[in-house]
């Protein structure tokens, strides 16, 4: 024994709302200045851009109002993209902490894997929410300078189901950060989730309600389980566009919930968000950060 | 201020650390000690709340499992090697894990000058040497100044002179009071730091020793001679220094000092690293000194 005890500091330790909030601050940073978040944002942008004015050409000059050429066209661009640039920075951001040793050592500190979790989910959420904004702002700032028509309630109805798209695409994400030992796993399982909800459960939908003779509920029911159509007949919903132009399910829906689909689209979301997030929280504080 | 109370961690069928219970008084010296896959760091992790296991831990009265939070606030914990964020600058580092230990108001230049790294505050990790960032690490360890220091094999990854600074800082910070429970192979740091060195082997306290006892048991070691191709020397003393060990360049191959119930040890260090032996010998200290002596003189 050598010197006398020495003074334990009178320090509290911290609230989980303000972990929380490092910790996102942090993410933040890190994503901002980081090559994904400049390449994604400007990829995102430039393609909109693209997408807004090739769209725009062809509708004798209609912009982004209502449902149109050019909204269409913007829809299927975020569905392509989001998706994939939400589920790639969910699933390298934990996995890639865990490999150089950082989760570890962030738990060792006095912070909680939900805190950690939750933190890094709000970061890159608003990561993500910048990159968006600036890429649709871009689109409409570009439409509504050429003096095309453009609604400011149709750029931020799609900019808000975009943000909500993308924060269930980076709760899934997360979750398979959260479960993967290795960035490269992680990443590619991202890969392979966005391929499946993109273009296989499209083909799969159809095939099934061919050989198994779907009713039209059961259609839609299925639909509902899957965000990408979520967001898709949300958007078409909100640009007052009719249901219809998804076929049978959709004409279904309409006289079906009428105005009662946004809170089921809300809800289905909504879920998304919720879900895979809940379990992220129960493998990183079961799991070994290690 | 440590209490460790019948932990046993598994991985699979495997048990890293089997029922060990130690107790580690406030302002005490604690080093665990044994070979590779002891369960040093496993119990480490224990202690500071990083893998589930059976038993009880409490630092400071704080059950590790359940007020986690609040015992980790009593710690600060310095490990083997640390990949911090690459594109963080050292400053930023201090200030975000001060705010994770709820300090606002935190100087970075002068956390990093308490370590020795005053100037470095603006340099990105990806800057900092190997000796640095374990400099940053202990920075970031004493920030709230936490009456408890964890330190799990600390130096292994620093060249000989960096061990040296970095055992001199420990060593003023023991000395201030603080309670130290650190893993090592490393007979020169456990013999500069520790109070009492627990012995591990393959999970369980074999034997606990004071830290005077442990290093008289030390110097009555014995010495293995172990002939290497001159091609695979240089290879074979980095691996052997990686591995905690001192080896000497003798004639035909290494001399390197172990202790009396470690004398497979260099010889598995250097199967890892895959150096060719041919052939080895046991030798006593003082033979081993003569030997040195006369290699001495026949070079000169």
């Amino acid at each position: 024994m050598k010197a006398a005890a020495y003074p334990v500091p009178a320090l509290r330790a911290p609230s989980a709302v303000s972990n929380t909030l490092t910790i996102a601050g942090r993410e933040l940073r890190d994503a901002v200045r980081s090559r994904w978040f400049v390449l994604y944002t400007l990829a995102f942008a430039a393609l909109g851009l693209g997408v807004s004015f090739v769209s725009a050409a062809g509708s004798g000059g209609t912009g982004l109002s209502g449902f149109g050429r050019t909204t269409a066209g913007l829809i299927n661009l975020t569905l392509l993209f989001v998706p994939l640039m939400a589920l790639t920075a969910g699933a390298g951001s934990i996995a890639s902490d865990r490999e150089r040793g950082m989760l570890a050592y962030v738990f060792a500190q006095p912070t909680s894997p939900v805190e950690t979790l939750l933190g890094k989910y709000l970061g890159l959420g608003a990561a993500l929410a910048a990159c968006l904004a600036l890429g649709l702002g871009a689109c409409a700032g570009a439409l509504a300078a050429r003096g095309l028509r453009t609604d400011p309630s149709s750029i931020l109805w799609l900019a808000g189901l975009s943000v909500l798209l993308a924060m269930g695409m980076l709760s899934v994400g997360l979750l398979i950060s959260a479960l993967a030992r290795r960035t490269s796993v992680a990443v590619g399982t991202a890969i392979f989730v966005w391929l499946a909800l993109v273009f296989v459960s499209d083909l799969a939908l159809m095939a099934g309600a061919v050989a198994l003779r779907l009713r039209i509920e059961d259609l839609f029911a299925i639909a509902l389980l899957n965000p990408l159509q979520v967001f898709k007949m949300w958007s078409l919903h909100a640009a007052d566009a009719s249901l219809d132009v998804l076929g049978p399910a959709g004409l279904y829906a309409s006289e079906e919930f009428g105005a009662r689909l946004h809170p089921i689209f809300g809800a289905s979301l909504a879920a998304w968000i919720v879900a895979p997030l809940t379990l992220a929280a129960l493998a990183l504080s079961r799991r070994s950060p290690l | 201020m440590i209490q460790i109370d019948h932990v046993t961690r598994r991985f699979g069928r495997a048990v890293a650390v089997d029922d060990v219970s130690l107790k580690v008084d406030s302002g005490e010296s604690v080093a665990l000690w044994g070979a590779n896959g002891a369960g040093k760091t496993t119990l480490i992790r224990c202690v500071l709340g990083l893998l589930r296991r059976r038993g009880r831990i409490t630092i400071g009265g704080h059950e590790v499992r359940r007020r986690g939070k609040a015992a980790r606030m009593l710690v600060g914990y310095v490990p083997q090697e640390l990949g911090f964020y690459d594109e963080l600058r050292a400053e930023e580092a201090i200030r975000f894990f001060a705010r994770l230990k709820g300090l606002r108001r935190v100087e970075g230049a002068e956390e990093l000058a308490r370590v020795g790294l005053e100037g470095h505050g603006r340099k990105r990790i990806r800057e900092l040497s190997g000796g640095m960032k374990q400099r940053l690490a202990l920075a970031v360890a004493l920030l709230g100044d936490p009456p408890v220091l964890i330190l799990d094999e600390v130096t292994a990854s620093l060249d000989a002179v960096g061990r040296e600074e970095f055992v001199g800082l420990l060593e003023g910070l023991s000395g201030a009071g603080r309670t130290l429970l650190f893993a090592s192979h490393r007979v020169d740091e456990v013999s500069a730091l520790a109070d009492r060195v627990v012995m591990l082997d393959k999970g369980r306290v074999a034997e606990v020793l004071a830290g005077g006892a442990f290093v008289a048991r030390m110097r009555g070691g014995a010495v293995l001679h172990v002939h290497i191709p001159a091609e695979h020397r240089d290879r074979a003393m980095r691996a052997l220094r990686e591995s905690g060990f001192d080896p000497r360049l003798n004639g035909v191959g290494l001399l390197v000092p172990v202790a009396h119930d470690q004398k497979a040890g260099p010889l598995q260090a250097l199967a890892q690293s895959g150096a060719p032996f041919s052939d080895f010998e046991v030798l006593s200290p003082g033979r081993a000194a003569r030997g040195k002596t006369r290699n001495s003189e026949a070079t000169s």
